[in-house]
């Protein structure tokens, strides 16, 4: 029941998408109407020239001649119909398809990190690109089919009707039958269809991870493990592959027998008709025409109408997408942050991801314009949380954050953002040239501008030597790049607008220690003068930073300068011990 | 698509049987109107009621075997498709399998991963398709027309003539169509680079406040994909209405032949309705032909990418392994070095530069070496050329005095165990995982790998212990854990030579410290490299080899290092300041 509301509420949201298009709705639906009637009306006057051509010397030229010419004249139009309805078809389905995707891509940019992070990008990506495609394709196959069809098996009814009732009887009763023999084989396919798809998942997913990790494969000589492996899957996968494709198959010769039954039958009660003068031959030959035609859009709807379910699954997925809560809107009156000092201060902050599980309680800190703030832990211990927070990727649930005295909440994303600088270890980049990526932050800076920032972060001499220097086009995700280039670029990015407040992630085990330098060098050049926030872990940092925030499974356990933490003999100065001194 | 031929070869009957059965089906139905004509003509004619009851049963009959026939056909054809795909996955995965660290590495794992799944998936459907309609569909158009010759030359020659003309306009449509269809598949593929884009980089972007631009860019993108949609719609959508013109051009010309030659009495009013029935079919037929020839073409596209996989070869051969259980000990001296590097140079396929130059190493039995430098300093590169992952461009490899291209690959990779950078493991339990370096562990071997590898702790907190469960890829686990896992599963198989390719990086010191200690303390001599970018992880190896831009730029003690390689200083006082190492 709630299944059904659900699929009516979906039907609702894609109305109102096609709404705007109503003039090719109607459109098609008028010239659906015109094709069909046209394409109706086709067969009698065949008919009718089939009664005219009786035998040898019965045969009445002008009157045949008459009726041909109107034929010819029916084909143009119904031709040009037949265009004008597919493409509007074609324009009403793509332009809707184009508005979802845009307004999907608006609500994936204004969704909250929340949601980003707890979904899979694949299971997203998804959403906007297959599923689309699929409510795309259900979308026009529905437009050309269903209402042609339906137009179509109306419209032969009444033709029929008015010629002879009770051959339309025999074609009538007959035809459900398909019907029936359909649904009773998709039915009957179904557990065979699920148990395939089932084994092809457990296949694909073998695939994955011998194929994805054939290094590892390889050097423990796995190979033939794996083989063994697969080939046992491969022939569940046969059997049920066969069982499931043949069984399905036998649709098709089953309706098709079906429309031969319904076609003997008005072959048999209209010859007997033609016999007792009830009607003329070219009137049975039209009935033909019609029981063949009046049968087909029975098949294709019943295929129109499990493709429509599920463009509907498809729509629902990609409306609840859509629909999705987005971040906290702005205030209307939020304010813009400029001339940061870099004043922040944390007021019994409260926060965690998940109800259930209580992370940082209660936090204060007050960092002053200009100073370091170093969070230490061991891997895994919620580091990122901090710069979820300041950033505000995710709001507090408890307390308060502020910059310079504002709250961060009161104040735009888009000027807090912009007076910070982050650098990830997770370094991104977008494909595209090297120099799309570094002006991320100051689209408009000068050629003599970039190179001076690619200097100042060390990574002008690789740039250098690559094939293009800065019109380098690299992939998604940096491509080629080495993990230490990368994160240099991410440098650079930042060293290009150097805004008032920074956030650094130091680099731990995935960069070289000569580039780690270099990478050093550059965020000493950023930290002067500027309130700085970084992840570390090298000691010099550590020993160097105004505060140090000493953070535990998610939460910020001790918080002081090396010397007040090392004499308080608690977890940082274990962790000292146990990394440091050796 | 020709050497994947060779997989239909055991299903050769239903090869041949499927298109059969189905040609026999079409010729039934090529009966129909014949029968049609003979009711018209006799049955109407002479008022011979009995006599179209008669036809009335043939026209089921035929239909009944029709049935008969394509349920048959569909049989064989599911048989062939399927028992086809099976023996190509089969094979495909046996020879992916095969092939060597330089080829994944040009044709990349997912690549691979699609071949497996979704191509050959579509190859299958494609066999089945072919197998089904290929015959079948220009059977009936052919057999149509040969059907209208048999009724009258004249009326057949219009056959003649819209036939051709059909096929061009359909075929010539699709020709012009299909390669603007890859284009709309490359431009979708922009999309959705674009939105996964959006989903990984959404911190970044946030950060920068590209969240407008990037809208602005993906609504530009997901534009010109639906103007590109919607102009080879338009051309696409003329196929309908063309072909219906000629069809029904044809229909009138055929009527008005048709009445001049029952005016001059050479053919019956029955079999002018006949003739006109014929060319509907052609008219189905072509548009299932058409329909038919989209999926070929899908499935010839796939089976030439599979045949690409195909047709690379590995490019290192391996010595067959001894079929004597053992050759005797020839030299009885044993020889002077585990591992020996000899003048060797290392290019990767298709890279421009070397990776490695002029690598001079000798490695007594027993050893630990550490290796040390800068990212893409060629330090995996080195370690990833003692279990032949990779051959050298020019000079020699040795273990124990023997190439290491004159081993088998089960001895050698026996003698050789990895811990390669990316931990990776696999869904089952950590018991099979661990099975994995030698098949044959006891339970007491398992422990002791794991206590060895600083892994027995956590194993025993697990429920199950050994026989807990790790998800696929490893996902129930943290980094640290896998990483002591990996090295577990390396360790179990006794290897003589061990390789940690930074493979303790996500361990804390501590740890790391105690697992180096409990290696050095291993039973026999295992020979040990330790690839790292910490110097406190290789200081104490008994050689240090320092590598900066593919060449050997030191190599001795820690001691002699700091005194004469000006990298290694570098590297180490980084990490340990001057003032702290006194």
């Amino acid at each position: 029941m709630t299944d059904k509301t659900g699929q009516r509420q979906t039907l609702g949201k894609v109305l109102h998408y096609i709404k705007k298009y109503w003039f090719y709705l109607a459109a098609s639906i008028l010239m659906a109407t015109v094709t069909v009637a046209l394409t109706l009306y086709l067969p009698i006057l065949t008919g009718r020239v089939i009664d005219l051509v009786i035998g040898k010397g019965q045969v009445d030229y002008t009157g045949v001649f008459e009726i041909l010419k109107k034929m010819a004249v029916i084909i143009a139009l119904t031709a040009a119909a037949q265009w004008i309805m597919n493409v509007c078809n074609n324009k009403m389905t793509y332009r809707i398809v184009q508005d979802i995707r845009n307004e999907a891509f608006r609500r994936i940019e204004i969704l909250p990190l929340k949601y980003i992070d707890a979904h899979s990008y694949g299971e997203v990506v998804s959403r906007v690109i297959a599923d689309v495609d699929q409510f795309a394709d259900g979308l026009l196959m529905g437009f050309t089919q269903f209402f042609t069809g339906v137009i179509t098996i109306l419209g032969t009814l009444g033709f029929m009707l008015s010629v002879n009732v009770a051959i339309t009887g025999v074609v009538v009763l007959v035809t459900p039958l398909s019907f029936f023999v359909a649904g009773f084989i998709a039915k009957k396919t179904f557990t065979m269809f699920k148990l395939q798809s089932e084994t092809r998942g457990e296949q694909t997913a073998l695939i994955e991870e011998m194929i994805g990790n054939q290094k590892v494969v390889q050097a423990f000589s796995h190979e033939d493990e794996a083989l063994e492996e697969f080939d046992e899957i491969n022939g569940r996968l046969q059997d049920c592959s066969l069982r499931a494709i043949f069984f399905s198959s036998i649709t098709n010769p089953s309706t098709r027998f079906v429309n031969n039954l319904v076609y003997a039958g008005v072959a048999v009660t209209g010859a007997v008709y033609a016999i007792r003068g009830g009607i003329s031959v070219g009137q049975l030959s039209c009935f033909l025409t019609y029981a063949n035609q009046y049968t087909k859009p029975f098949n294709e709807i019943s295929g129109v109408v499990t493709e429509l379910q599920n463009a509907l699954a498809c729509a629902a997925r990609i409306f609840a997408l859509i629909e999705e809560e987005p971040q906290v809107p702005e205030k209307p009156d939020a304010a813009v942050l400029h001339d940061v000092e870099g004043k922040v201060d944390l007021e019994n902050v409260d926060f965690s991801y998940v109800p259930e599980k209580q992370l940082i309680t209660d936090f204060n800190l007050s960092v002053q314009p200009g100073q370091r703030v170093a969070i230490v832990g061991p891997t895994g211990c919620g580091k990122t949380t901090v710069i979820n927070l300041l950033m505000r990727f995710y709001d507090v649930n408890q307390g308060k954050i502020s910059v310079d005295g504002a709250d961060i909440r009161e104040v735009t994303r888009k000027s807090l953002r912009a007076n910070y600088g982050m650098v990830l270890q997770e370094t991104w980049l977008k494909a595209g040239t090297i120099r799309d990526n570094i002006v991320m932050g100051k689209p408009e800076a000068t050629e003599e501008e970039i190179i001076a920032a690619a200097k100042a972060s060390h990574a002008h001499s690789f740039i250098k030597r690559l094939p293009q220097g800065y019109d380098t086009l690299i992939g998604e995700d940096g491509g080629s790049l080495s993990q230490g280039q990368k994160q240099l670029l991410c440098i650079t990015r930042v060293m290009l607008c150097l805004p008032p407040m920074l956030i650094l992630d130091e680099a731990t085990s995935s960069i070289d220690t000569r580039t780690e330098i270099r990478i050093q060098q550059a965020f000493a050049t950023m930290m002067k003068g500027r309130t700085s926030f970084i992840v570390a872990h090298r000691l010099s940092t550590i020993r160097e930073a105004d505060v140090i925030l000493v953070m535990k499974d998610g939460n910020i356990i001790e918080q002081g300068s090396h010397e007040t933490l090392l004499a308080r003999k608690g977890f940082y100065a274990k962790l000292y011990e146990s990394q440091f001194a050796s | 698509m020709k050497k994947l031929l060779i997989y239909l070869k055991d299903y050769k009957k239903e090869t041949v049987c499927a298109p059969l059965f189905k040609m026999l089906e079409a010729t039934f139905e090529l009966f129909v109107p014949l029968v049609m004509a003979a009711i018209i003509d006799k049955g109407i004619k002479e008022g011979a009621v009995s006599y179209v009851l008669q036809m009335g049963l043939l026209l089921i009959a035929l239909g009944l075997i029709g049935l008969v026939c394509s349920i048959t056909a569909q049989y064989f054809a599911a048989k062939a498709a399927v028992g086809f795909a099976t023996g190509l996955k089969h094979a495909l995965f046996e020879h992916i399998q095969g092939l060597s660290f330089t080829e994944i590495d040009t044709l990349g794992t997912s690549t691979m991963i699609t071949r497996m799944t979704s191509d050959v998936n579509q190859v299958q459907n494609g066999v089945n398709m072919v197998l089904r309609l290929f015959l079948r569909s220009p059977f009936i158009v052919f057999g149509a027309m040969i059907m209208a010759f048999t009724i009258d030359v004249k009326a057949a020659l219009i056959f003649v003539v819209t036939i051709p003309l059909l096929s061009a306009v359909v075929f010539g449509i699709m020709m012009i169509t299909m390669p603007m269809y890859r284009k709309v598949q490359a431009g979708l593929d922009t999309v959705l680079g674009a939105t996964r884009e959006n989903l990984t980089g959404a911190r970044v972007i946030r950060a920068f406040n590209k969240e407008e631009e990037e809208t602005r860019q993906f609504e530009k993108k997901n534009e010109s994909l639906t103007e590109l949609q919607l102009f080879v719609g338009k051309i696409s959508a003329l196929t309908n209405p063309v072909t219906y013109i000629i069809i029904n051009a044809a229909t009138i010309l055929l009527l008005y032949t048709g009445a001049i030659r029952v005016n001059e009495g050479t053919i019956t009013q029955g079999q002018v309705v006949a003739l006109v029935n014929y060319m509907s079919q052609i008219l189905i037929e072509l548009v299932k032909l058409a329909n038919l020839i989209i999926t070929i073409t899908k499935a010839l596209a796939c089976a030439n990418r599979i045949e690409s996989i195909f047709e690379i070869q590995s490019s290192m051969t391996w010595e067959q392994p001894p079929c004597v259980a053992k050759e005797p000990v020839h030299d009885l001296e044993e020889p002077p070095y585990a591992v020996e590097f000899e003048h060797v140079h290392l290019t990767y396929a298709g890279a421009g530069a070397e990776s490695l130059s002029d690598i001079d190493i000798q490695v007594r039995k027993g050893q630990t070496v550490g290796i040390i430098g800068g990212t893409g300093s060629g330090k995996s590169s080195l370690v990833n050329m003692i279990p032949r992952f990779y051959d050298a461009t020019c000079g020699t490899v040795r273990i124990d005095g023997k190439n290491v291209k004159n081993y088998s690959m089960e001895e050698l990779r026996q003698k050789v165990g990895v811990v390669l950078q990316k931990a990776v493991l696999f869904a089952g339990t950590i018991r099979e995982n661990l099975l994995w370096g030698s098949e044959d562990a006891t339970e007491e071997e398992l422990w002791q790998a794991l206590a060895t590898a600083q892994a027995k702790e956590f194993v025993e907190s697990k429920e199950g212990k050994l026989d807990a469960v790790v998800a696929q890829a490893g996902r129930n686990l943290s980094g640290g854990q896998k990483q002591r896992l990996t090295i577990a599963r390396a360790l179990v198989g006794n290897p003589q030579i061990l390789i940690l390719d930074d493979s303790a990086s996500a361990l804390d010191y501590a740890t790391d410290a105690a697992l180096r200690k409990a290696l050095r303390e291993l039973p026999g001599e295992t020979t040990v490299f330790i690839v790292s970018q910490r110097a406190s992880s290789i200081q104490h190896a008994d050689q240090i080899i320092v590598l900066d831009d593919g060449m050997m730029v030191g190599c001795g003690t820690h001691e002699d290092l700091l005194q004469n390689c000006e990298v290694y200083q570098e590297i180490y006082y980084s990490q340990y300041p001057k003032t702290e190492s006194v």
